[in-house]
Parts: structure tokens; C-alpha cells; sequence
């Protein structure tokens, strides 16, 4: 296999990946649960919709949506494009440039809206 | 005690003779129902074939040699009791490994790959005799131990399809050797292990699957210390990268 003496570049993707894999395993059930909260009306106090907004506007706010965005959208490329390969499919280069690019492209979106708010 | 009849099904290969493996099927062998598959095996070499093949040595699953596949899982032979399989069992060489014959493997890729990760101690500061040994706290030992009981069976490699699909890839038990010594207190041999273990074939082939550590029989959990070399690898990759002058 060519360059596989070398030490590996998958640190890059990977340490976005565990980053996303630890912030989604406690942040996803409380953002399942919440958003069922809100969409059964119950919202808590403070979760409505101009104290969200409020909270997306603030600097602070907007670091933490981007991270958690991003993070969580490499993670989940990643993520799919190891589950791909352990359905045999073994296409890993393309896969891992689509899933890449698409990560990519959210994370380029969220700027892009977070920044506009 | 009761005697059961089991039918073996062995898969045979003479190199001399055969041009490739085939079935025989050693029909209703008289097993004591407190028997391994072992013991079966043993009963059929030493009263109906004595031609069958197959490595054991301690029947208590220490020595780590008699690794086979029993119904198409890798198991120890010595570890595998009859009364939890059916009457027809199906016996294979480890999946993965060249078969020298009937079920014994060739473990040259294996150990070569043992020596690769330097699996032994590189003290931090090399001492002489006169200046006594590289003392060490229990918390210190309980961290690595569980990575020290490894019986290098192999099970592991015939279970994870990532050497399957990828025979360089230095697979669960090499890997998690080097992690023992990685985590050992009196070792310095981090870096020097991450040459080979922090390439592709290192620790990034693996695409944490987890059938490494269902199958180990001595529960040393190779995935968990794949993860945790994964994230040493990720901090060191970073760390020369972003803070080139600090000495990791
Ligand atoms: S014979 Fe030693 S481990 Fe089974």
C-alpha cells in the first residue's frame, strides 16, 4: 500500500469526528427532547422562539452553534463513511470526498448564516 | 456422566495431496457431555484419524495456540464446551491466516507484526543494575494490566474484517500490545512506536467494528486500547503541528 509507512493525515478528520462524537453523545437526547417539547407547545421558559434568537444573535451564542453544527456534521460524515465501508461498498475515496465536501458545505453554511444574523 | 455422539465436521487440507481444502465429516465421535471441542478432536486423533492436524497445548486457555473457528466463530477449542453447541459442529482453521494443514495456520504475517510495534519495555532513563529497578505504584500497574493479558491467540484477527480486506493493517492484538507498553509508567517508547502504529496501517485501518474485543477470551478489549491510541495519535498529530516546539 503507497504511503503507508508514513505517518497517517487522518488526525485532521479524526479529531473532528471524536470532537462531534463526544458533543452529539450528550447534546443530541437533550436537542431530540426539546425540540418534541416545543413541538408539542410545552416549551420551556426561555426556549422561545425570540429568546433563541436572542441567544443565536450574541457572539458567544453564534461560536457555540458553529461548533456544535460543524462538529457534529464532520462526525456524522465520518461516521457514514466508515458505516459505508463496513457494508462493503467499497468505493472509500469517492465516498469520503462526497461526505467531505457535503460537511464542508454545512460548515461554510453555517458561517455564512450565523454570521447574516 | 452421559456420553452424547457429535458429528464433526473438520475442514482438511494436505498440501502434499489436496489441491484445496475440503469437509470431512468425523460422524457420531462418543463425547462426555462435560468435553471441549477439544476433547473431541483429541478423541477422533487418537482413536479414528490420526492424519487430523491442529495446534494445542495447555486445555485452559493460557497458552492461546488452539484458536479455531467453531461454527464460523473464532474460539479457543479448549474453551469451547459441547453442551453449548448442536450435534453437528463445524471446525475451521482461523479465518484470515494461510492454512498449512487441516487446522493449523501459518502466524508469519502475525509475528512479524508483533515485533514491528516494539512490544517491550523503553525505559525513559535507561539505568544501570547498581542503580535498582524501575519502581512502579499499583494505580500505575492497574492501568495497563488488562492490556498484558493477551495470550496472542489470534482470535481477533480472524474476527475483524478490517484484516480481512486489509492484510497490512497491523490488527487488534500488535496494536494493543504496543498500547501496553505506551501506557506503562516506566516506558518512553511512545514516539518511537508511533512510527510504525500512527500510520494508515496502524491504528487509523481500524473502523472501530468491536469484534476484536467480543471474541477475546482473555476480555483484554483490543478495540478500547485502539480508541485510546487513536486519540494519542490524534494530540500528537496536532500538537507538532501547531506547537511545533514543544518536545511531546
Ligand atoms: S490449548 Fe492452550 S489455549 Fe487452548
Amino acid at each position: 500500500m503507497s504511503g503507508s509507512s508514513k505517518i497517517s493525515n487522518k488526525p485532521i478528520i479524526w479529531g473532528l469526528f471524536a470532537g462531534g462524537g463526544t458533543l452529539t453523545a450528550f447534546l443530541t437526547p437533550a436537542l431530540v427532547l426539546i425540540t418534541l417539547l416545543v413541538a408539542i407547545g410545552v416549551a420551556p421558559n426561555g426556549l422561545s422562539y425570540s429568546e433563541i434568537h436572542g441567544f443565536a444573535s450574541h457572539w458567544l451564542g453564534k461560536l457555540i452553534l458553529f461548533g456544535v453544527l460543524s462538529l457534529s456534521l464532520w462526525h456524522a460524515a465520518h461516521r457514514f463513511r466508515i458505516a459505508i465501508n463496513d457494508f462493503g461498498i467499497r468505493a472509500d475515496i469517492p465516498v469520503a470526498v462526497v461526505l467531505y465536501l457535503l460537511a464542508g458545505i454545512g460548515t461554510i453554511m453555517s458561517v455564512v448564516y450565523l454570521w447574516g444574523m | 456422566m452421559s456420553e452424547r455422539k457429535i458429528n464433526l465436521e473438520v475442514l482438511r487440507y494436505d498440501p502434499d495431496k489436496d489441491s484445496e481444502p475440503r469437509f470431512q465429516t468425523y460422524k457420531a465421535v462418543p463425547c462426555q457431555d462435560d468435553w471441549v471441542v477439544l476433547d473431541a478432536l483429541n478423541y477422533v486423533k487418537d482413536n479414528t484419524d490420526t492424519t487430523l492436524s491442529y495446534r494445542w497445548s495447555c486445555h485452559m486457555a493460557v497458552c492461546g495456540s488452539c484458536g479455531m473457528m467453531i461454527d464460523g466463530e473464532p474460539t479457543l477449542s479448549c474453551k469451547a464446551f459441547l453442551k453449548d453447541y448442536g450435534d453437528t459442529i463445524r471446525v475451521e482453521p482461523l479465518y484470515h491466516f494461510p492454512i498449512e494443514r487441516d487446522l493449523v495456520t501459518v502466524i508469519d504475517d502475525f509475528v512479524e507484526k508483533l515485533t514491528k510495534v516494539k512490544p517491550f519495555l523503553i525505559p525513559k532513563q535507561p539505568k544501570s543494575i547498581e542503580e535498582g529497578e524501575y519502581l512502579q505504584t499499583p494505580k500505575q500497574l492497574k492501568k495497563f494490566k488488562q492490556y498484558t493479558l493477551c495470550i496472542n491467540c489470534m482470535l481477533c484477527y480472524s474476527a475483524c474484517p478490517q484484516y480481512g480486506l486489509i492484510p497490512d493493517f497491523l490488527g487488534p492484538a500488535a496494536l494493543s500490545l504496543a498500547h501496553r507498553y505506551n501506557i506503562d509508567s516506566r516506558d518512553g517508547g511512545c514516539q518511537e512506536r508511533m512510527k510504525v502504529t500512527a500510520t494508515n496501517i496502524g491504528v487509523w485501518e481500524c473502523s472501530f467494528v468491536g469484534a476484536c474485543s467480543e471474541v477475546c477470551p482473555g476480555h483484554v478489549d483490543p478495540a478500547s486500547s485502539l480508541q485510546q491510541m487513536k486519540i494519542a495519535s490524534t494530540v500528537d498529530w496536532y500538537k507538532k503541528r501547531l506547537m511545533p516546539w514543544s518536545k511531546s
